[in-house]
């Protein structure tokens, strides 16, 4: 994260006054939009520092939608080498920033216009606030005057936004917006990467200006421990050193803080199992002998018993949720916590740190790498673990005659497709079975809603996950029928963009997740969750112009499958499932990791 | 129907026999430590902007914090403003809260200031002034000040710690009290002690280290 950091700011000394524009691009350190040939003009308005703001933070993509208040800053958009993606929802546009942001590892940039383009960007918003992912939102706002009268398309935005933004800014100068902008990029990017907003009311960015922006900087009160406490991280070492049954649980922030490699070389070289949380998915390659994979709610058994009997438990960059934890009472009981996290507020939020280590997480499990000087003597405990793996191994049953296993189609999918294919989803069972039969083995791959859970996250997700991965790597939307509906709308921008995008649609015409707790724990009365008024989404997917294929049973996955992948633009499978399957493991709400069920009367 | 996943069921399972609070304390259900609630002032150096009081304050309901009392006002520097906030809460709440504060980017320091900081706050306390005699022997007593009179009221200033204003408003209270208006409490650290400094530790709080030894602080008494 401070190379990332480092790699934005080498300019900002330079940028104390207007006269060193050209300074200012010649010392570019190679970001791939800038011509260090040509000499931009001088910003004139407040709208065109916004844009040379983002132009300097090396911006390369914005998403958004067109709007009154926002008119001035795509006007000066116009001109720009900013490659802007116009979507058909502005929930959409702040779900790509954010999937962009997760895969790229720099902040997305997603605009919309006051009032109600503001309130449709909130849901991507809180999603990439839960999920600490870096991006920007940028706002019009009615013209100053106008504000606090409940003028035309007017909304207290950075009011509705304070509770779901790491800061949020309301401009009032056209001399300082653009640099206002460079702040909240910084921002966004910096220590624990979450999203910022700038509300740009339409007289600041019509305003008239020669100021050019400074350059991305975090203003001074945003500080930042790199390294943890030396003392803590020897008494952490002695406790990894003389432990029993360790294990290792990664979250989103070895992701975040391209800790993947240290964690990796800290696992290996002492033989730790690796747990991971949902966001943590990629950390470490589940194909690896260590791995334990996913802990939690529909975390693997193995993952849970390994969670509930580890004695020293190294937790990087998790906030333990109540998805992973479960009841804190039996979270781990018996092990002693070392926690890493750039966040001191996430020590001891939840579960209480024996040794808290605040710092970056690549840095920091360098440190304790460092400090370790002899491997925990943990065979018997590994023999344990892999005889977990064994007697829980995940499993499905798939006869010809019934209906469609979604496991299987996961799988195919996975089978068809390279290990650096990113898969992003909505939220439901079929997330759920994308995490548990997917095989990870690479950090940014893997692109889901996690803290937020926000259902209709996986084709706008697609779209930003596309724009950011390189062109030899598939982006595979795994859909659920509810989840895709509620922002499929995308598919117009998928084809006019013509994205290669697979999305899959694990249809079982309901509201899954929701029909398995209805069955499970209110007598099987289906309130509400049953969707059996859906569209035909192969077809769907042909009137916006996309390809359309169908699964009905076994014999038309494998072709289906292939199909899809090849063909060159965004394809929808519909894909008819078991509509009785369900998720398991399975964790009910609150309930002991080790206790989870297997099938329902487990329950 | 059979599901394809196997293993032993939840009963035939080995279950370890430890247990965590709900703070996420290792405990031993024997002796479980009690996390008492503490009174305490905390005191937040902020950016002079506007939207700072209410991302603040926003910050303690989304997290479900208890203020007591909130006040707020300029310093000796025009761009910096002094929040001042007395919470109710178990150790590991004021850590928390102290650790939210700090996350806010308009934030520049936040400080839990000791038991013996200088705290003060205001009343006006408008009585009944039937007996004016007694009202002035009492009003004499607190120290109080009499900011207005009429032939039927009388209206005092009282400024002090928290329990001499509540003593001053029970002892006004047998002449008849009609109105009383209170601000919240102020405070300034002691002697060469910088208010606006910095907590020493940020790493390890004083909770985090109370937690592991089980000991918790006191409740410290206004002065």
């Amino acid at each position: 994260m401070s190379e990332r950091a480092a790699s934005v700011t080498p300019t900002e000394e330079q940028h104390d006054d207007q006269t060193t524009t050209d300074a200012d691009e010649s010392g570019d350190d190679g970001a791939a939009s800038s011509d260090a040939e040509t000499t931009p003009t001088p910003v004139t308005t407040g709208a065109e520092s916004v844009i040379r703001a983002l132009e300097n933070a090396g911006v390369e993509y914005a998403f958004g939608v067109q709007g009154g208040a926002i008119m001035p800053v795509y006007d000066a958009l116009y001109d720009s080498d900013i490659y802007h993606i116009t979507m058909a929802h502005e929930q959409g546009a702040s779900h790509a920033a954010d999937a962009y942001g997760i895969v790229s590892g720099e902040p997305g940039v997603c605009l919309a216009t006051s009032g109600p383009g503001a309130t449709n960007l909130v849901t991507g918003i809180a999603d990439a606030d839960m999920d600490s992912d870096p991006m920007i939102a940028l706002t019009g706002q009615v013209p100053t005057e106008f504000v606090g009268n409940d003028a035309f398309q007017e909304t207290d935005t950075i009011g509705v936004t304070t509770p779901v933004t790491k800061d949020n800014t309301f401009s009032t100068d056209p001399d300082r917006v653009g640099t206002d902008v460079s702040e909240a990029f910084a921002l966004a990017g910096e220590g624990r990467p979450g999203p910022t907003l700038v509300d740009l009311p339409k007289d600041v960015t019509n305003g008239e200006t020669d100021r050019e922006p400074d350059g991305p900087r975090v203003p001074d009160t945003y500080e930042v421990q790199e390294r943890a406490d030396a003392e803590i991280v020897a008494a952490a070492a002695e406790r990894v050193e003389n432990a029993a049954r360790p294990i290792m649980l990664l979250g989103g922030g070895v992701i975040k803080g391209e800790a993947s490699e240290a964690c990796r070389a800290f696992a290996t070289e002492h033989e730790i199992p690796v747990v991971t949380t949902m966001p943590g998915i990629g950390s470490f390659p589940e194909d690896h002998e260590l791995a334990m994979e996913m802990a939690g709610m529909h975390g693997t058994g193995f993952a849970n018993m390994a969670v509930t009997h580890c004695d020293t438990m190294i937790a990087v960059g998790t906030r333990f949720d109540d998805r992973l934890t479960g009841g804190i009472e039996t979270f781990a009981p018996d092990a002693e916590i070392i926690h890493v996290d750039i966040d001191p507020a996430e020590i001891s939020k939840n579960i209480h740190a024996d040794y808290p280590l605040v710092g970056d997480a690549a840095t920091v499990v360098d440190q304790l790498g460092e400090a370790v000087d002899a491997s925990p003597e943990a065979k018997k405990w590994r023999a344990q673990c892999q005889q977990w793996k064994s007697d829980y191994s995940m499993a499905y049953d798939a006869p010809e005659d019934e209906p469609v296993r979604p496991e299987f189609i996961v799988e195919a999918l996975d089978e068809a497709t390279s290990d650096r294919a990113v898969v992003t989803t909505g939220v439901g069972q079929h997330q759920m079975w994308a995490c548990q039969y997917w095989t990870y083995t690479e950090p940014r791959t893997w692109v889901s809603s996690h803290g937020l859970g926000t259902m209709g996250y996986g084709l706008p997700a697609a779209i930003g996950a596309r724009v950011a991965a390189a062109d030899d790597q598939e982006v595979v939307c795994i859909d659920g029928d509810g989840s895709f509906l509620m922002t499929l709308q995308g598919l117009s921008v998928a084809v006019r963009e013509n994205l290669d995008i697979t999305v899959v649609v694990l249809n079982n015409e309901y509201i899954g997740m929701v029909r398995q707790w209805q069955d499970a724990f209110f007598e099987g009365r289906h309130s509400a969750s049953d969707y059996g008024w859906m569209p035909e989404f192969d077809k769907l997917a042909e009137a916006f112009g996309a390809q359309g294929f169908r699964i009905d049973d076994y014999d038309d996955v494998a072709d289906a499958v292939t199909e899809a992948l090849a063909y060159d633009g965004p394809s929808v499978i519909d894909a008819h499932i078991d509509p009785q399957a369900n998720v398991y493991p399975m964790v009910p709400s609150g309930g002991d990791n080790g206790q989870f069920a297997l099938t329902e009367d487990q329950l | 129907m059979k599901r394809g996943l196997e293993g032993p069921p939840p009963e035939e399972r080995p279950t370890p026999a430890g247990r965590r609070n709900k703070q996420g304390i290792r405990i031993d259900p024997e002796i479980e430590a009690t996390h008492d609630p503490r009174r305490t002032v905390i005191s937040v150096l902020v950016e002079h902007e506007p939207g700072v009081l209410a991302e603040a304050s926003g910050l303690f309901s989304r997290r479900q914090f208890n203020i007591e009392s909130l006040t707020v006002g300029p310093t000796t520097a025009d761009d910096r403003a002094r929040i001042t906030l007395v919470v109710e809460e178990p150790d590991p709440g004021i850590d928390q809260i102290k650790k939210q504060l700090r996350k806010l980017v308009p934030v520049i320091s936040v400080r839990e200031l000791a038991s013996d900081a200088m705290r003060r706050e205001l009343a006006l306390v408008k009585v009944d002034a039937e007996r004016p005699d007694q009202v002035a022997a009492v009003a004499d007593m607190y120290d109080a000040k009499t900011v207005d009179s009429s032939p039927e009221t009388a209206t005092f200033e009282i400024t002090g710690a928290r329990q001499k204003i509540d003593a001053a408003i029970e002892t006004f209270g047998q002449f008849g009290i009609r109105e009383i208006s209170r601000t919240g409490t102020t405070a300034l650290a002691r002697g060469t002690d910088e208010t606006a400094g910095r907590d020493p530790a940020t790493a390890v709080s004083s909770a985090d280290a109370a937690n592991q030894s089980h000991e918790y602080t006191q409740t410290p008494t206004d002065d």
